[in-house]
């Protein structure tokens, strides 16, 4: 036998059990193990029931985040939202692309789902509102231009929203570049230079405050659709989703990982995977998700061969807890 | 007259097969499955109705109550598909029925860590149990994303941010191509098949190879000579 | 077709759905909920050890009957 071989194979004088034998009643016991899991799981519904918080929409992100709304809709529009800088899985950027030395999962995979922000968020639900000359035209203006000019157009309208939201970040004076209409809930941004952007946000803001939006990108490609892929990361780049998940502590900085909303435990056999989160090198690791499953992965192989490791096999025979969990058979003998 | 006609003469019987003879091997592929199920798993060993008697300790009971719970869950599980991903949202029915999956599945996380801790302590895997431990420890491992799909499946607002958020983990180690957790049908299925049937033959295979190799016995104290074999009784371990 | 009318019954009788307690030491910060649920593991692990299991008796009877070791 190899030297590897006889350290991986322990030293293991367990002989087969030739002892005596008791009566033990093992499909009774599992019916039992049935019954009072069964009752448990029951008084402990009827104690506290499951939490059910309802999903958001981007309907509502419009209305009760227009601004919010308005600036995320604006980067998707310029490319540069999350999800537009992202990278495989769904496009060729590099913004999220995580790697580990000579290890690049993410770009190995490639983009197995393509999303055009520019088109998908913005371009075709507007394309689907009817009977608007004036948005039409806006359109067409947008369409036929080159794409520099699209981009400085897109950059002009985003930068006044990216100053509102940061002095409302930082708690400073919002700058009056952006105001929303108190009573119709319009958002009016001053920009030079945004072309054709303008008008349409205005009516991609009314669009979404109608549902429209959430119908136009869940049935983009089919009617029956069962992938929410693109509605959701739409409300991911934006803030209602982390504004909610923040007062659920769900956030990753709070553990959020093995939390659950309301006051319910949450995934709690999470905890050594969101732990690495709160740790360096993690933590500020561009790679952190990559360093963390690349971690667990490796422990996780450890822990199935806990029989063949050297010292971690022999832990049980040092720390006596088999003492007392065999105490009987001891003592008889 | 002419003679009566003759018997055709039948063909002479084989001899029956001398004792020492040894069986025959079936000839059919369900004739050899059978010989070595039963070869490997008698009825006697699949089924005792005695255990050694050092199975004297409640931490024995925690690996039947992830079995129970198992069951639970798939149970309560199997009612919400019948009506349904949308159902426990409109109904108290739907919603009871969902808070038991909910709280099942807390229990089967529970007793099985449980489990885990006093077969690690017994050092478990010891003559020649080691599948039987890496059964079990794949087992949980399969059972934390079976868990995962069925929070990303949930259709509300746990559901988005838990999809949303863990999405960058499957994207980063390249397996977000294929395992698209902002997907719902996709999840759905996994949560509903996929992964439960992972989970359960994985737990059959586990347990029988408790059967099979028996519950693991004691670890020998060190000033006692149990290592020396006995004469056999009963069932071998 | 869908209603809420049995709700109220099946409505919990401690209600959870309010935004979680959470312990926080050091760096660590866990919710109220994961820190019972975890601190009943090692309860619950602990007892299962040290209690005595049913069957003694019979147990012993089995062993006295095989002619002890």
């Amino acid at each position: 036998m190899s030297r590897l071989g006889a350290m991986l194979r322990a030293k293991d004088d367990t002989q087969p059990w030739s002892g005596s034998y008791a009566p033990y009643d093992l499909v009774k016991e599992l019916c039992i193990a049935v019954g009072v899991i069964a009752l448990l799981a029951i008084i402990l519904t009827v104690l506290f029931s499951s939490p059910d918080e309802k999903p958001s929409t981007i309907a509502q992100w419009s209305r009760e985040l227009p601004v919010n709304f308005v600036a995320t809709a604006a980067e998707e529009l310029d490319g540069t939202s999350a999800t537009a800088e992202y990278g495989p899985p769904y496009n060729h950027n590099s913004g999220s692309v995580q790697h580990f030395l000579f290890l690049h999962p993410q770009r190995w995979l490639g983009v197995s789902h393509p999303i055009n922000t520019e088109v998908d968020y913005v371009i075709d639900p507007l394309e689907t509102i009817p009977d608007d000359p004036t948005l039409k035209a806006a359109l067409a203006a947008y369409q036929a231009a080159p794409a520099k000019t699209r981009k400085a157009w897109g950059e002009a309208y985003a930068k006044p929203l990216e100053e509102y939201e940061a002095a409302g970040e930082e708690d400073k004076p919002l700058p009056k570049t952006v105001a929303v209409n108190p009573s119709t809930g319009e958002v009016s941004v001053q920009a030079s230079g945004a072309g054709p952007v303008p008008t349409m946000m205005a009516s991609l803001l009314t669009l979404a405050k109608a549902g429209g939006v959430d119908g136009s990108l869940l049935t983009s490609s089919q009617f029956f659709q069962t992938d929410y892929t693109k509605p959701l990361l739409f409300m991911a780049d934006g803030g209602l989703l982390e504004k909610r998940a923040e007062a659920e502590h769900l956030l990753g900085e709070q553990w959020g990982m093995m939390n659950e909303t309301g006051s319910y435990p949450g995934q709690v056999w999470l905890w050594l995977y969101t732990f690495w989160y709160q740790v360096e090198p993690f933590k500020a690791s561009p790679s952190g998700d990559l360093d963390v499953m690349l971690v667990m992965a490796a422990l996780s192989l450890l822990f199935v061969c806990i029989p063949f490791l050297p010292g971690v096999r022999d832990l049980p025979r040092r720390v006596p807890v088999y003492k007392l969990i065999w105490r009987e058979h001891y003592q008889d003998a | 007259m002419s003679a009566p006609p003759t018997q055709p003469e039948l063909p002479a019987q084989p001899e029956p097969p001398a004792a020492s003879a040894l069986p025959a091997r079936p000839a059919t592929w369900t004739g050899r499955v059978r010989e070595a199920a039963v070869a490997a798993l008698p009825p006697e060993k699949l089924l005792p109705e005695s255990q050694p008697t050092y199975v004297a300790s409640w931490i024995y009971v925690f690996g039947v109550a992830s079995l129970a719970s198992l069951v639970v869950i798939v149970a309560s599980g199997s009612i919400l598909a019948l009506k349904g991903p949308a159902w426990w949202h409109y109904t108290g029915v739907g919603h009871f029925f969902n808070s038991i999956h909910l709280w099942s599945v807390e229990l089967f996380f529970f007793v099985m860590v449980v489990h885990l801790w006093g077969k690690y302590w017994m050092a478990a895997w010891r003559g020649g149990r080691a599948r039987v431990w890496v059964t079990g420890a794949v087992t949980f491992l399969v059972a934390v994303p079976c868990a995962l799909t069925g929070y990303v499946s949930q259709q509300n607002f746990d559901a988005q941010w838990i999809s949303t958020q863990a999405k960058d983990a499957m994207n980063a180690v390249g397996v977000g191509a294929f395992f698209n957790l902002t997907n719902f049908g996709q999840m759905y299925s996994y949560h509903v098949l996929l992964l439960p049937v992972a989970v359960v033959g994985l737990v059959v295979a586990h347990v029988l190879l408790v059967r099979r190799h028996g519950v693991v016995p004691p670890i020998p104290l060190a000033s006692s000579s149990s290592g020396r074999a006995r004469n056999s009784h009963g069932a071998s371990s | 077709m869908f209603s809420n009318m049995h709700a109220a019954v099946l409505a919990a009788i401690i209600n959870l759905n309010h935004p979680a307690h959470v312990i926080e030491w050091h760096f660590i910060k866990l919710s109220v909920a994961n820190v019972v649920v975890i601190g009943l593991m090692l309860v619950v692990f602990a007892l299962a050890i040290v209690l005595p299991f049913p069957g003694a008796a019979r147990r012993a009877a089995a062993r006295r009957s095989a002619g002890g070791r």
